[in-house]
């Protein structure tokens, strides 16, 4: 596919096309997984090097992300018999994702590694929850931290509802708006045989759930799940030799921030979020636009996130994110379907990789629905996106990941077929 | 002096490292708010901070500023996740705009002072008085006492300042 902005001469290319996502790996989305995060994350990066056709002795980088509730590239490298030229785990969320895959393209552009690994492995359930009950609910509140924890302001839902509820003092938008983002990413779900959340639920059922914290109701958030989740990226040219149709990368942007985040409530407006700085990165560095994308993962730890980016990246104008999500042209079959594996609300909280791996196999046409699968070892996709069948997007060209840390910090990647 | 006390059950500390916590709270602990004001370009930040976020220089004065503001957003939590909140449901985050360089330097930007709804005596408010705040009510500052050099700063309804006629509120109530 010929990319709109090759013909601009007058823009720099950057790393353009120069690298691409080769394998991706990953356990089951569980509840108790009975393992540690040292086992998730070697089963996940096993897969993600089979996927890509590689042996361990191939990889030589690895990178991971965790907040303090994880094990380290040592080890999961030690297990796998990987010596690695590199490796590095940073500290952060779901901020991680994209950022990482532009690090492992300045290592391998930098000439220090060849092949990176890029891996989250956690228990958010049955360890440390991500939803803030249980050990870092209990934890003593110090220095800096006696300006949010102190007032009970701690849980991400908690940290970011002032930001979502002042997007609907700001622009009108509707609680029924956002929920549909939940009842949508759930239609995706059940037709992903490997969501930890695969029943469909409604509007009305989002809204009729228990508030958590307004404007959050219990199904405006994402599930706890335990899973480790693995990427490996790899030169264009090296992609050659892989197993799959190349996943290209088009361009990156990372940990891209608001104003002040030690406070980033300090400067507004605070109903914008990070994508409105990092949007400026990263379509000139794709060469292409938000109306060329035809597949968005737009991070839901909560219905009002993905709106907000999907927002602040340019899908939509300012202010009518409540319009975009809800019209459904998020909606498979719609024009450019959000979070096609059910995404953090119902497949499985990963801190932002798992949404990376689903637009990886809908640019191989490969996603892993309950389609036939033809004597080609490929599925038969029918693009029937009725409950239980198809959930692969038609003719999926070019795909924008967008994640979030908090309103203040995003990260975002454009990735396309070759 | 480092500080180490227990609010509403939950360990609190500040080190003795930390001047700029240990200052702010002591002034709060004795009722009257202060902030960091720059030396060079005399703007006043919150929360206190190592340097100037507006020019860089690392000296500031603690000046006592009005703790008058208004409701910019705020949540109202049901479901609490930490313990010491759980018997306060609903509770009140508010991040209320001070009207002290209110749109100063730059449009967007505002002292936002982060706190609970409280009674006057720095108690957290009962769900009546949670069901009149909204984006827009005036409130004035009210101190939580939790030990000697450590108060929390807190919200509470200012009865003598013209209110809207109807503060914003999540629709679905």
């Amino acid at each position: 596919m010929t990319m709109p902005a090759e013909t601009d001469t007058t823009s720099p290319k950057y790393l353009r096309d120069k690298y691409a996502i080769v394998g991706v790996g990953e356990t089951a989305y569980m509840r108790g997984s009975g393992m540690t995060t040292r086992a998730l994350g070697t089963w996940a990066v096993r897969n993600a090097i089979e996927d890509a056709g590689l042996k361990p002795s191939d990889v030589d980088g690895m990178l991971s992300y965790q907040s303090g509730d994880s094990t380290f590239s040592t080890f999961i490298a030690g297990d796998l018999g990987i010596r690695a030229n590199f490796y590095m785990d940073v500290f952060g969320g779901g901020s991680s994702t994209e950022a990482l895959v532009g690090m492992a393209m300045g290592l391998i552009e930098a000439g220090m590694c060849k092949v990176v690994v890029i891996f989250r492995a956690m228990n958010g359930f049955s360890q440390v929850r991500i939803g803030g009950t249980g050990a870092r609910a209990v934890a003593p509140v110090s220095g800096d931290m006696l300006h949010s924890r102190a007032y009970g302001w701690q849980s991400a839902g908690q940290m970011f509802s002032p930001t979502f509820m002042r997007h609907m003092y700001d622009y009108g938008t509707r609680p029924e708006q956002v929920a549909a983002v939940k009842a949508i990413h759930s239609e995706h779900a059940s037709n992903n045989p490997k969501a930890f959340y695969k029943e469909r639920v409604s509007v009305a059922e989002v809204l009729a759930s228990r508030i958590i914290c307004k404007p959050l109701h219990l199904l405006d958030c994402c599930v706890e799940t335990d899973n480790g989740t693995a990427l490996v990226v790899a030169s264009a040219e090296r992609a050659r030799d892989c197993r799959h149709p190349r996943t290209l990368i088009r361009g990156v942007v990372g940990r891209c921030s608001k104003p002040r985040l030690d406070m980033h409530y300090q400067h507004g407006p605070i109903s914008t979020v990070a994508g409105k700085y990092a949007r400026e990165i990263l379509w000139p560095n794709a060469g292409v636009g938000p109306e060329d994308i035809d597949a968005t993962g737009s991070y839901d730890a909560f219905t009002f996130t993905t709106m907000l980016q999907l927002e602040d990246y340019g899908f939509c104008k300012k202010g009518e994110g409540g319009a975009y999500v809800s019209d459904g042209t998020i909606r498979l079959g719609g024009r450019r379907p959000n979070n096609t594996s059910g995404g953090h609300l119902c497949e499985g909280y990963t801190h932002g990789l798992n949404m990376v791996i689903e637009n990886v196999r809908q640019l191989r046409h490969d996603a892993d629905d309950s389609c036939p699968v033809g004597p080609d070892g490929k599925r038969q996709h029918t693009y029937d996106y009725r409950e239980g069948g198809c959930r692969q997007v038609k003719k999926c060209e070019l795909t924008a990941n967008m994640g979030w840390a908090n309103p203040g910090t995003g990260s975002a990647m454009v990735m396309r077929r070759d | 002096m480092a500080i180490q006390a227990k609010y509403l059950d939950m360990p609190l500390d500040i080190n003795d490292l930390d001047v700029e916590n240990l200052a702010y709270f002591r002034h709060c602990a004795a009722h009257n708010f202060h902030l960091q004001r720059c030396t060079k370009c005399n703007l006043l930040r919150y929360p206190p901070t190592t340097a100037c976020p507006w020019c860089m220089n690392p000296k500031s004065d603690w000046v006592p500023v009005e703790a008058k503001g208004a409701v910019h957003s705020y949540t109202e939590v049901h479901h609490a996740i930490q313990p010491a909140f759980k018997s306060h449901t609903p509770y009140l985050i508010l991040v209320v705009d001070l009207d002290t360089q209110k749109g100063q330097p730059s449009e967007h930007e505002a002292l936002r002072v982060v706190g609970n709804l409280a009674l006057p005596d720095g108690t957290l408010a009962p769900p009546e008085m949670v069901r009149r705040v909204g984006i827009g009510t005036r409130l004035r500052m009210v101190f939580s006492d939790v030990t000697p050099g450590l108060a929390l700063p807190q919200w509470t309804i200012d009865e003598s300042a013209t209110q809207p006629a109807k503060p914003w509120r999540y629709p679905q109530e």
